[in-house]
């Protein structure tokens, strides 16, 4: 089994879990109806990356997990994704600012992976990479529009802004795992990709009239599994059913 | 949460190359944009469409249903109208 590419595949996968996750919570709570319907489509589209990233995951591994058994079966420390994704949805203005600062890390991720020389992941990405576009769509007009809006809706914009901002900076973390595999084509090096996410959000956050932090206290340790507080919650809900009853199907 | 200052758009269709846009039903939105963002999530989630086009319901100029019996019943008693009195040649197929 190539360690590495499990490992780096449990990164997007828990990504796309996670915070598919925490859209789903807005399921039935929506500040407005199409939005409602909206937010559960973008879960959906989320939990269906989780599904095919990670049940490729269980098939590197080689160790008869699928994408199931490791979604609902594993512990919070073996958990890889961003602390971005796990913070709470607050209010709508909180949960679009969490979008739009992760769907502007994701699309230039995703462009560069279907040249990955790994094939199945190249797939999966050309794949999640048309959703992609049109999630950044959506969560870049909601900051523009909440952020140039009324008021209000520009102060918790801001305060959305500066309460996030501190998990950016691990959008961009690499280790040995990364290096292994961007020696062999399979993952793209994050330094580019780091180059379009400034301009994408420099050019939002500009339109939206808000003002990037200066504050330079940035905060990373999802990537090795040291998590906030917030993921235990997550998974105390979302593995439930699978503790209480294992193996329950319907 | 309300919504009270969002107008209504009347919300229409394309279903595939070829066909025209049908209309399918309203929702509101703040602006153009977003209609048609909304549109796409509430009216096209099952592949129903391909192109979608938003008008804003104030901006449609209706006929009134009071008039409606000059408008349309003068066409009831004109059969004529209707290419129902020719005889369709063996043959020709799709009429």
């Amino acid at each position: 089994m190539n360690n590495n590419l499990f490992e780096y595949l449990l990164r997007l996968g828990d990504d796309s879990l996670i915070i598919g996750h925490r859209l789903s919570e807005w399921c039935g709570h929506g500040p407005i109806l199409e939005e409602d319907i909206a937010m559960t489509n973008l879960a959906l589209d989320f939990i269906g990356q989780a599904t095919s990233i990670l049940n490729y995951a269980g098939q590197v591994e080689g160790k008869d997990r699928d994408g199931d058994a490791l979604a609902f079966l594993r512990y919070e420390r073996e958990y890889r994704n961003l602390l971005l994704v796990e913070q709470p949805n607050e209010d709508f203005g909180v949960t679009m600012m969490r979008q739009f600062l992760f769907d502007a890390f994701r699309k230039p991720l995703f462009e560069a992976l279907t040249k990955s020389t790994d094939k199945q992941l190249a797939a999966i990405a050309e794949k999640s990479l048309k959703e992609t576009r049109y999630h950044l769509k959506h969560s870049s007009e909601w900051v523009i529009r909440l952020g140039d809006g009324t008021e209000e809706s520009h102060k918790r914009a801001q305060y959305a802004l500066d309460t996030l901002w501190r998990y950016t900076d691990e959008l961009f973390f690499e280790n040995e795992v990364d290096q292994a595999l961007q020696a062999e084509g399979i993952v793209p090096s994050l330094a580019p990709i780091k180059k379009e996410w400034v301009k994408t959000v420099q050019d939002v956050i500009e339109e939206a009239t808000l003002t990037i932090p200066q504050n330079g206290w940035k905060q990373d340790g999802g990537r090795i599994g040291r998590h906030s507080e917030n993921l235990g919650y997550i998974l105390a809900e979302l593995q439930y059913m699978q503790r209480a009853y294992p193996g329950n199907k319907w | 949460m309300s919504n009270a200052n969002w107008p209504l758009w009347e919300v229409f269709i394309r279903s595939k190359q070829g066909l025209s846009h049908k209309h399918v039903g309203s929702l509101r939105a703040a602006d153009a944009e977003m209609a048609v963002t909304n549109a796409r999530d509430v009216y096209t989630r099952r592949s129903e469409g391909i192109s979608i086009w938003v008008v804003k319901s104030n901006d449609v100029y209706a006929s009134d249903p009071s008039e409606a019996e000059e408008l349309f019943e003068p066409a009831d008693s004109k059969v004529y109208r209707h290419p129902t009195f020719y005889e369709v040649p063996e043959g020709i197929s799709h009429m």
